[in-house]
């Protein structure tokens, strides 16, 4: 049972003001990211003198998509909105197949060392990125590379500036393994059992059996990898250096010359924040559970 | 979680005494490539921030790398206080310079000084008391506020999110529609980037046309004039707090929520029929409960403000005169702006002392009584 209270229990006076703190506080959550969309509509010198009044919320006046126009024309918007679409979906999916297959292996296999492969993994969940950062940009520059020249494979040293670099290092992850492992535990063994009885090997019972069941873990590995690939800055900011590569998050940069032109600024940030918001109201309450999941942590 | 008892019980369950063949070798093959990418990808950088903390390192050099031992610790973590008297005449008289204030000897020519045991240490903080004045030197001076700046960003920050988060979680602690709506509002900036956050913010607080100057401006007939938020000292760092919480909650609002939500109804039923008002029940059963989401909370919060770094990078480049600069800023900009990867490391490392100072907090506070 929860801590639900029936709504009637409140006396009129208390509900009243509950709802007014409510709405008061989504309109301070809500004013900026409005702010912005609509923004990204008006001419810079619209946007600017309708700060002073309610304006600034509305779409009203000299409404255009011209600052999403003048977006493509400064940056190259559609590199970066690839690189990023490269760079986040190679590495939920790379870690979707790496994390549940070491998962599995724990969960629901038998094999010398795995308690200890297990207790080393959950030991990792307290060495935060920044910590690694700096002898992770040392290592990956050292680390060689087989490229393509033509059709001639040429080893290259240095992973530095390539969509690689921001993926490979982030496909293993610790909570991903555990969000697997808790969630591999909590099927019945006996699935296991009937299908090796059937003559089913451990991989197609992973692969047929297990992962077709795990529907919800996937969702919340995938939610959980995907928003902070999408929004990595600190990473991307200092392994990539040209445009070919770059992805949204470092794109902001280009903006900021000598005359900020902020209906092009909120232009390109409604356009790599739309997609994050659109999927996050489709699946809002996957979300959230997967957000809370990472609240096991720790 | 040192052991794994479950698999345990469930092998001994099974009855199998022997791996099934090759079993064994397969569930290291599909772990393998996990075991291998954290191997390379955490635990080698992890070990080599601590190696690399003692050595001269660079990004890309000519020279060989050498181990330098505690140097770059020493340069992070000096601190010394120097003590001056005024400079005296002839007759021993304080010497009174032209401005009225006595005068002392210059600190440069005691820390430009090889011979001074304060030789290229940098002043911090000057205070004057009785005559006398202080200084405090360091070896870094601009880490050292970088780390205040941090500690009191965190300071701040944990008890005022951590608050408000909760206030977020009561409201929304029913279930009805509506109130799912606002619970989805609350959790938007959560999932959006900070990046994007940094900058909308940054125009919010822009001393021209920044939405949060006409506000407060309105709001007061004009009382409070335009500030500078982000362009002075004071208010700067504030102003990135303010950003920071409104961003975050409803992170912790969620994670207040279900915790509020395995407390058991009939305690609450227990309490009214005891006649307990609304506030005896919050502070009797509702905060009780919530005792290990408190300091989970706590702690995630913690060390995430810590962490400071994007909205710095973005909206203040540490500025102005270092009053936003934070750790893991200082990280970067040495190990990486001015590629010096060993100094870089030497900041990783006093980071993750501090991270792991809070977990083990974190642990005392959450033993089994």
């Amino acid at each position: 049972m929860t801590a639900l209270k029936s709504p009637t229990a409140e006396p009129t006076p208390l509900r009243v003001g509950r709802l007014t703190l409510m709405i008061g506080l989504a309109l301070f959550f809500v004013f900026p990211i409005v702010f912005m969309l609509v923004s990204s509509l008006k001419p810079d010198h619209q946007l600017l003198s309708d700060t002073s009044s309610l304006r600034a919320f509305l779409p009203i006046g000299d409404v255009s998509l011209d600052n999403y126009v003048g977006v493509f024309e400064r940056v190259p918007a559609l590199q970066f909105l690839f690189n990023s679409i490269v760079v986040t979906g190679t590495t939920v999916a790379l870690g979707l197949v790496v994390n549940s297959m070491a998962g599995f292996a724990i969960a629901r296999m038998r094999w010398t060392g795995q308690r200890v492969v297990l207790t080393l993994i959950i030991a990792t969940l307290i060495v935060p990125f920044e910590t690694i950062a700096i002898p992770l940009l040392l290592l990956v520059s050292k680390l060689p590379w087989i490229g393509l020249e033509g059709a001639v494979p040429i080893v290259t040293q240095g992973w530095l500036n390539s969509l690689h670099v921001q993926i490979i290092p982030f496909i293993a992850n610790a909570f991903s393994i555990f969000l697997f492992v808790q969630y591999f535990k909590s099927l019945p063994v006996e699935i296991d059992e009937a299908a090796r009885v059937d003559g089913a090997g451990w991989f197609q019972i992973y692969r047929r059996i297990v992962m077709p069941l795990s529907g919800p873990v996937i969702a919340t590995v995938a939610i959980l990898t995907f928003l902070p690939v999408w929004n990595a800055y600190l990473w991307p900011l200092m392994v990539t250096q040209s445009e070919a590569v770059r992805p949204v998050m470092v794109g902001v940069q280009y903006f900021f010359q000598l005359n900020v032109a902020w209906g092009e600024v909120m232009a390109y940030l409604s356009m790599i924040t739309l997609p994050v918001l659109a999927l996050f109201l489709a699946l809002q309450r996957a979300f959230i559970e997967s957000i809370a999941a990472s609240g096991v942590k720790g | 979680m040192a052991a794994n008892p479950r698999v345990e019980a469930v092998a001994q369950a099974r009855g199998r005494s022997r791996l099934a063949p090759g079993e064994g070798r397969l569930g290291w093959l599909m772990a393998g490539p996990a075991i291998l990418l954290l191997i390379g990808f955490l635990v080698l950088p992890f070990i080599l921030a601590f190696g690399l903390a003692f050595t001269n390192q660079r990004l890309i050099s000519p020279n060989p790398t050498e181990f330098v031992g505690t140097r770059n610790f020493e340069g992070l973590l000096t601190v010394k206080v120097l003590s001056l008297e005024p400079e005296r005449n002839e007759a021993g008289g304080t010497v009174i310079g032209e401005d009225g204030a006595p005068v002392y000897p210059a600190l440069r020519d005691i820390t430009r000084d090889r011979a001074s045991q304060y030789y290229q240490l940098q002043e911090w903080l000057l205070f004057d008391v009785g005559g006398t004045r202080h200084y405090v030197l360091v070896g870094d001076a601009v880490f050292m506020k970088s780390l205040v700046n941090t500690i009191a960003f965190a300071l701040v920050i944990v008890p005022l999110q951590s608050a408000f988060g909760l206030l977020l979680a009561l409201l929304v602690n029913r279930r009805m529609r509506v109130v799912n709506l606002f619970r989805t509002i609350y959790f938007l900036p959560v999932v959006t980037s900070m990046v994007v956050i940094s900058l909308l913010w940054k125009f919010l607080y822009s001393p021209d046309n920044g939405l949060v100057n006409e506000f407060l401006g309105a709001a007061t007939f004009g009382a409070i004039g335009p500030v500078n938020w982000l362009g002075d000292p004071a208010t700067a760092l504030p102003a990135i707090m303010v950003m920071s919480m409104w961003q975050a909650v409803g992170f912790h609002m969620v994670i207040w929520l279900s915790g509020l939500q395995t407390i058991p109804s009939h305690l609450y039923e227990a309490a009214a029929l005891d006649g307990a008002g609304r506030w005896a029940q919050f502070r009797n059963v509702t905060w009780p409960g919530l005792r290990n989401t408190s300091v989970f909370i706590l702690i995630t919060i913690t060390i995430a403000a810590f962490g400071l770094f994007t909205q710095i990078d973005v909206m203040t480049k540490g500025g102005p005169l270092d009053s936003t600069s934070t750790v893991i800023f200082q990280a970067v900009q040495r190990g990486f702006g001015q590629q010096d990867i060993a100094y870089g490391s030497a900041i990783s490392v006093v980071f993750f002392v501090m991270v792991l100072s809070v977990a083990l907090i974190q642990r005392y506070l959450t033993r089994e009584a």
